[in-house]
């Protein structure tokens, strides 16, 4: 199968301001692979470079070294992003803008006609239930109608690749839900999906491919199954494989 | 193409969604009036000090929409992180400030139509004259000059992360050219070395924003500038507002948003 998102040899480094205090390390060299199809799940504790992955791949920091890219194409092209949804893990939206009015604006981004906007909003509000408020301005809405605002935008260009950095973390029960239900319908549609998360049973439990890295380094990665076996559960395994020998044997 | 307007769409919602510009904008248009119904015993000397307050006050105000809005429109989209969702999506960091300026001039242009119709309306209602092309020249040449400083704005914001002290610093720049850019080369020759090199090479160097001060033309009736005169500083004012646009990107296309 065709791989569609893929890094190699990537390097961050965050230059730190204070030059007298050395660079910070963020990936040492990331080779990861992720093929059309698969709903990938990328995990790593707290400050393991999941997000900067995920910030070299949208092209929001160049990699100091080594390459990014998505479809093919290198990350550091826009037309890259065409087929890509994104969700970040904190999210925002223009206030003053209703939730209409905003995937509309997102939609010219993506060069869609009208007929076809008119549509995947409809489709899109009607998905996260929001069709009630979608005249409302964004400045008005609960955090957790935002956050739901957010999933529509990424989807939007009805994408090919959605890319969630830590997607179920900061939702409601009726975010978290939806987002599970999408994954689930993306995958039925053939659909690729590459998140973060350090939930692991719910990792488990969507994911058929995964990922761990641990201080900027991959530390494994293969098929749920692979990854797992020999220990109780995937948690047990990936305990094991960051380290934490101690906290698996308790 | 239809991303930029896109992007200048968002500018020009936001403007006039917030309040604070309409404070502006009734003061402006408040003052404006004030001036322009006193009645002075049609002495044209006084009626000619009024106009060139009115003036004045268009000048002021338009900067402010201009400068305000320009400084704080990056800044704003990576403090409210709503850069991330959008560069997210095929959209690259060049055509992102495009759009931010092109926003940024059309909302000022607006503002300007807005404030030059209110000044026609009020002395042609009071004088019965209506110098409709000296009116378009005029507002024409200060619309193209502000492109200039829209354009000098969005490069300071991108290295001052709090648009206020953007805004200050264009401010006084803006200003200080306009009041001293034309002598510059004058006050340089009774000058000793270095400063006069010095400012001989400001001189030639810096934006002459107060070539496109026509306001003389509307208060002495002087009739219309000539069209060659203000086809060339068109020119002028693109090819520095370009200059202005290309260090903004040149600045921002690598930078690391995250930080
Ligand atoms: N903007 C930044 N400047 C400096 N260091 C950073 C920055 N962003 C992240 N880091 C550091 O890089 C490492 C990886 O962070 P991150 O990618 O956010 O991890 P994760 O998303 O897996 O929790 C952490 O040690 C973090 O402190
Ligand atoms: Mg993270």
């Amino acid at each position: 199968m065709t791989v569609i998102l893929q890094t190699q040899k990537l390097r961050v480094e965050y230059r730190n301001r204070d030059f007298r205090q050395a660079n910070k390390v963020a990936l040492l060299g990331l080779d990861l692979e992720v093929r059309a199809g698969e709903v990938f799940g990328f995990l790593g504790p707290n400050g393991a470079g999941k997000t900067t992955t995920m910030n070299v791949l949208l092209g929001f920091i160049p990699p100091t070294s080594g390459s990014a890219s998505l479809f093919g194409i290198d990350v550091r092209q826009p037309i890259a992003r065409q087929r890509i949804g994104y969700l970040p893990e904190l999210t925002y939206y223009y206030k003053f803008l209703t939730a209409e009015e905003l995937l509309r604006f997102y939609a010219k981004i993506f060069g869609l006609s009208r007929s076809e906007t008119d549509r995947r909003i409809a489709d899109l509000l009607k998905l996260v239930e929001l069709e009630h408020a979608s005249k409302r301005p964004i400045k008005s809405y609960s955090k957790g109608m935002q956050q739901r605002v957010g999933i529509a935008q990424s989807l939007i260009n009805n994408p090919d690749l959605l890319i969630l950095d830590e997607p179920t973390s900061g939702l409601d029960p009726l975010g978290r839900m939806k987002v599970r239900e999408i994954i689930q319908r993306l995958k039925d549609e053939g659909k690729t999906v590459f998140f973060s998360s350090h939930e692991l049973g719910e990792v488990e439990a969507i994911c058929d491919h995964v990922a761990i890295v641990h201080q900027g380094e991959l530390k494994a990665m293969g098929t749920v199954a692979e990854i797992s076996a020999g220990h109780p559960n995937l948690e047990q395994a990936f305990l094991k494989v960051v380290g934490y020998q101690n906290a698996a044997a308790s | 193409m239809n991303k930029i307007f896109a992007l200048a769409g968002v500018v020009i919602k936001e403007l006039y969604r917030r309040k604070d510009f309409y404070v502006l904008f009734i003061l402006t248009a408040l003052l404006t009036f004030a001036a322009g119904s006193a009645n002075f015993f049609h002495d044209a000397k006084i009626v000619r000090y009024l106009k060139d307050i009115c003036l004045l006050l268009i000048w002021v105000s338009a900067l402010l929409v201009a400068i305000l809005t320009a400084a704080r429109q990056i800044p704003a989209e990576r403090e409210a992180r709503t850069i991330f969702p959008l560069l997210a999506k095929p959209v690259s960091r060049a055509q992102l400030i495009v759009g931010k300026f092109l926003g940024c001039w059309l909302a000022t242009g607006l503002a300007l139509f807005v404030f030059y119709l209110f000044f026609a309306v009020i002395t042609g209602s009071r004088e019965q004259i209506w110098p409709v092309g000296v009116y378009l020249e005029a507002a024409w040449m200060q619309w193209v000059m502000l492109a200039i400083v829209i354009g000098m704005v969005l490069l300071g914001s991108i290295y001052f992360a709090a648009p206020s002290s953007t805004t200050t610093i264009a401010f006084i720049v803006v200003v200080g050219i306009l009041f001293v850019g034309s002598h510059l080369n004058t006050i340089a020759l009774q000058q000793g070395e270095p400063v006069q090199s010095i400012l001989a090479f400001l001189y030639f160097t810096i934006p002459h924003l107060e070539w496109y001060d026509l306001r003389d033309f509307v208060v002495y009736d002087m009739g219309m500038a000539p069209v060659g005169a203000v086809a060339l500083a068109t020119l002028y004012a693109a090819a520095w507002t370009g200059i202005f646009l290309l260090l903004t990107w040149l600045g921002f296309r690598r930078k690391n948003l995250t930080t």
